[in-house]
């Protein structure tokens, strides 16, 4: 094993005790406690914050820079996946709809 | 797993979880079909796209990993940013404790492991109040864990099988960009109050300001950056502050 592939597992094991740790977190201890108030509000906007903070650049940057061009497939699927999804309420139609601006975008017109 | 524990899968419950399921097991099919194109997509080797399916099971902190891990940002970025985007897990487990607490550890970290978002909204909405006798503490456990067994095979089965397929998808089609389409969605459907979108809109703009620091450590100051402005608005202004989704 290369220290590249041993390192990609030390993340993927890491990865995976998040998600125990995460969707256990109140269930870990026997014993009744609480976090502290700031850290419960802090609940309600690290999530989306995170999402965010990760997908955004990987729509309006390119190689380090912001994108210059409006003609970026990119742009147009993601203006479309947020239409459908707040008309239709749908994750996996968000995905199809994006890609089916994004496909014809980018193979065809070579955005 | 305890989905082989035959108390449980022999529960007539066991089935109604499954059954409840089902409608859903599509949708939760192709998202996990995509993710495993995307993880291959994006640059991922064939056995770390397996392991990663088949270990992290959480779509949102998989997809959030592969941009970081193709830039070759340093594993604690990468775990932190896995850790923020499975914050709502940990909401969900704070509604969850009381329904699981009864469990030896061991099995209340099982039940935690294969619990995702839709389990957990079918389940909180068939059973409103923790159980008090041990047949209703059996009943609601052979449900959950009758959900979570259909939905894990769903969820691997598609996923395995996008691994597999990726390798016959041009690079050049662009394939990985669903998955940050998926992000996306989720990122949508979380923006359920004024200040989520506020957190939203500062993050995005944050990590792209930041964007020339070292270690994809824009991600980590923009969640930063985002969640302590929300702190303060919500002080200045508490008649914003929503109700929590």
């Amino acid at each position: 094993m290369s220290h590249d592939d041993l390192w990609m597992f030390g993340v993927i094991i890491g990865l995976s005790v998040v998600t125990v740790v995460a969707r256990s977190f109140f269930f870990l201890s026997n014993q009744d406690w609480q976090l502290p108030h700031w850290a419960q509000r802090g609940l309600q906007y690290a999530p989306i914050a995170a999402l965010s903070a990760v997908v955004v650049p990987e729509i309006v940057m390119s190689q380090g820079a912001l994108i210059t061009t409006w003609q970026d497939a990119r742009l147009f699927a993601a203006a479309a996946g947020v239409v459908i999804y707040f008309a239709k309420r749908d994750v996996l139609l968000t995905i199809i709809g994006g890609m089916a601006v994004y496909l014809p975008l980018h193979l065809g017109l070579g955005f | 797993m305890m989905f082989v524990a035959p108390k449980l899968y022999k529960h007539p419950e066991f089935k109604i979880g499954m059954r409840e399921l089902a409608p859903q097991a599509l949708g939760i099919a192709a998202w996990g079909l995509m993710t495993g194109v995307a993880m291959v997509k994006a640059g991922m080797g064939l056995w770390a796209s397996i392991a990663m399916a088949l270990l992290v099971f959480a779509g949102s902190s998989q997809l959030a990993a592969i941009p970081l891990i193709v830039a070759g940002a340093p594993a604690w970025v990468i775990l932190v940013t896995g850790f923020c985007v499975n914050l709502r897990f940990v909401v969900f487990s704070l509604h969850l404790r009381p329904y699981l607490i009864h469990l030896p550890r061991w099995e209340r970290l099982l039940h935690g492991y294969v619990t995702a978002d839709i389990s957990y909204v079918l389940f909180t909405k068939r059973f409103h109040h923790p159980g008090i006798t041990p047949e209703e503490r059996l009943t609601q456990e052979a449900y959950l864990a009758g959900n979570d067994c259909l939905n894990w095979v769903s969820w691997m089965g598609a996923s395995l099988l996008g691994i597999g397929l990726a390798n016959f998808i041009p690079p050049s089609w662009g394939l990985g960009f669903a998955g940050i389409l998926c992000l996306l969605g989720i990122q949508c459907s979380l923006a359920s109050t004024r200040l989520r979108m506020v957190s939203s809109a500062v993050a995005g703009i944050a990590a792209v300001i930041a964007y020339a620091l070292p270690l994809r450590l824009n991600i980590v100051v923009a969640i930063a950056a985002a969640v302590i402005l929300c702190l303060c608005l919500e002080r200045i202004k508490p008649r914003i502050q929503g109700t929590p989704a």
